[in-house]
């Protein structure tokens, strides 16, 4: 376990000293400033588009984070040869590679609060109460970003950072969008579109499982229930994911 | 020295597919056996296969064939590794960490507790000569500071075995003696040495034992101190002249031996392997009054033995390309 940590909090102090993070925290602020100026435009409540906006800036930069950092962790590892140093030491491979995976949620879990944070104090100049109802949206946001992650460490123990970050992209777009197309396919004739749009729906994760953005920013309850199991497919996928990454990166040669 | 065996390969073999699906071993059927307490050199040109070895050693890469002993402990269990402390070709560490921070990373690596950790930790900076850059980041290290934040890092767990790759290469003269004394010091301290080179002298130096690696095959397995005191010697007179001409004389048993002749500018250069080959010679300088420069043996050395053992090597390499 300490080999985990250690692991982790070197991992999470490379991740803070990388020049990316501050970048893309600095972009989310810009985003969360602007949010501002939107809902100042805005002839309806302009609080529901701060939130609107600000937890979709929260999705974003969080995702994007996972996919920059996450895509390099274990190529860069590699390339840079530190590795060598590292597996000659009594710690075993899926010990390095949840050490690194702990090591970048932290830096995520930074992000988030960072900017939820920020998302409280934008949104108590308009209405001067916490709006702790946006845990609802921000809790299965920080769920989906850990499973991107998951799915950019997975990449990263067999393939080169710039080919990593374009599946992870592809997947998180996929991601969100399979459960429209089955639908789309459903209303269809097309039976070939219909199965390979099913295709899609369960082997991709669907990530609009953990989109209660819309829901939370008008108010619209959400049952305890459907929130809970939402949240175990997407630990469970993540789960399933790093299994991948660890089986995968066992049986490499660390040339 | 005790004569247990510290580390034993038995059989290892690596193969390397390329693109094409044509395969390329690297490590041919490999068995070594490292005493316990010993330095042994791991010679061969570039490409031989002495970091591979390591590597497989290491369990970075998997062995298609063969097992490796650490005391009678298999080496690719990893927790077999806590006795082991490694030193990379060209060690590469985080640029953003200090040097103090790396070894602090590394020791917690290990299963040790914070007051040994911060103990060790001051006697390597110490010992490697750092304490002073202690808290800069190893980005702005040079090469030689870096091999040695490399030795400090692999002597953190105070190991009982050492495996060193090219510990020598590209440090400065300075550099290159701290490096051996360190060698040598963790002999004292009990450790086994393996480490790689292709370097002879640095062989010839502090090493114990070595081997000649050439093409991923195990060559020869050379005793340093039999080398010199080895019989098979050579024996070399230096004339001032241009001429001279070797009389075909049979020794008091009969046998006539070799002769080289050399001749380099106004000196001709004789050598033979027999002794009594060169008294003659040295009678037939007297008699033909030449001036002589110097006479005496010049034993055999390492790096004959080496370019013999690799020589053979890529001869064979050769006729079995021409097949």
């Amino acid at each position: 376990m300490n080999k985990i940590a250690a692991i982790a909090l070197n991992t999470f102090r490379e991740s803070i000293r990388d020049r990316i993070f501050y970048s893309l925290l600095f972009f989310a602020v810009i985003l969360l400033a602007f949010s501002m100026v939107l809902g100042n435009l805005t002839l309806a409540e302009p609080v529901k588009i701060i939130k609107d906006f600000g937890l979709g800036s929260i999705s974003i930069v969080g995702t994007l984070i996972a996919i920059f950092v996450g895509i390099g962790m274990v190529y860069k590892e590699m390339e840079k040869k530190t590795i060598y140093v590292i597996l000659s030491k009594p710690i075993a491979r899926w010990q390095f590679l949840i050490g690194k995976y702990c090591g970048l949620s932290l830096t995520i879990i930074v992000e988030v609060v960072v900017m939820t944070i920020l998302l409280f104090i934008i949104c108590y100049q308009y209405v001067p109460e916490i709006p702790l109802s946006l845990f609802y949206a921000i809790i299965p946001i920080y769920f989906e970003i850990q499973l991107i992650l998951a799915v950019a460490f997975l990449f990263s123990t067999f393939s080169t950072s710039f080919l990593s970050g374009m599946f992870t992209l592809s997947i998180f777009i996929i991601g969100h969008l399979t459960k429209d197309l089955k639908m789309l396919a459903q209303n269809g004739e097309d039976v070939v579109f219909q199965k390979f749009a099913n295709g899609l729906y369960y082997v991709f994760p669907n990530l609009e499982n953990l989109n209660f953005k819309a829901r939370v920013v008008h108010n619209i309850g959400i049952p305890f229930p459907e929130l809970f199991f939402s949240l175990l497919y997407a630990a469970l996928y993540t789960a399933v994911i790093l299994m991948l990454a660890i089986f995968i990166f066992e049986k490499r040669d660390i040339r | 020295m005790i004569n247990n065996i510290a580390v034993n390969i038995t059989s290892l073999s690596k193969i390397y597919k390329t693109g094409w699906g044509k395969k390329y071993k690297i490590i041919n059927n490999l068995s070594l056996d490292i005493k316990e307490n010993e330095i042994f050199g791991y010679l061969g040109a570039n490409g031989a296969g002495k970091t591979t070895t390591f590597k497989l050693i290491l369990g970075l890469i998997h062995a298609d064939q063969g097992e490796v002993t650490f005391w009678g402990k298999s080496a690719f269990d990893f927790k077999n590794r806590s006795i082991l402390g490694y030193l990379p070709e060209n060690p590469y560490f985080y640029s953003y960490l200090t040097a103090g921070e790396s070894l602090d990373f590394y020791a917690s690596l290990f299963d040790m507790n914070t007051k040994t950790k911060n103990k060790r930790i001051k006697e390597l900076l110490s010992l490697v000569g750092l304490e002073h850059v202690k808290d800069l980041q190893l980005r702005k290290f040079s090469r030689g500071m870096l091999q040695r934040v490399g030795i400090a890092q692999a002597l953190i767990n105070d190991p009982k075995l050492l495996i060193l790759d090219e510990p020598m290469s590209g440090l400065d003269p300075m550099g290159r003696k701290n490096m051996k004394d360190i060698i040598l010091k963790c002999r004292q301290e009990g450790k086994t040495i393996m480490f790689s080179s292709h370097i002879i002298s640095d062989v010839e130096m502090v090493c114990d034992r070595a081997s000649i690696l050439a093409k991923g095959e195990l060559k020869r397995i050379i005793d340093i101190e039999e080398i010199l005191d080895s019989e098979e010697n050579l024996w070399e007179i230096i004339c001032q002249t241009k001429h001279f001409d070797i009389p075909t004389m049979p020794d008091n048993e009969g046998i006539i031996h070799d002769v080289q002749k050399t001749v380099n500018g106004n000196r001709t250069i004789l050598t033979t392997f027999s002794k009594e080959m060169a008294y003659l010679l040295m009678d037939e300088v007297k008699k033909q009054n030449l001036n002589l420069i110097s006479f005496g043996p010049r034993r055999k050395n390492l790096e004959e033995i080496y370019i013999k053992s690799t020589g053979q090597a890529d001869q064979k390499g050769q006729k079995e390309g021409a097949r």
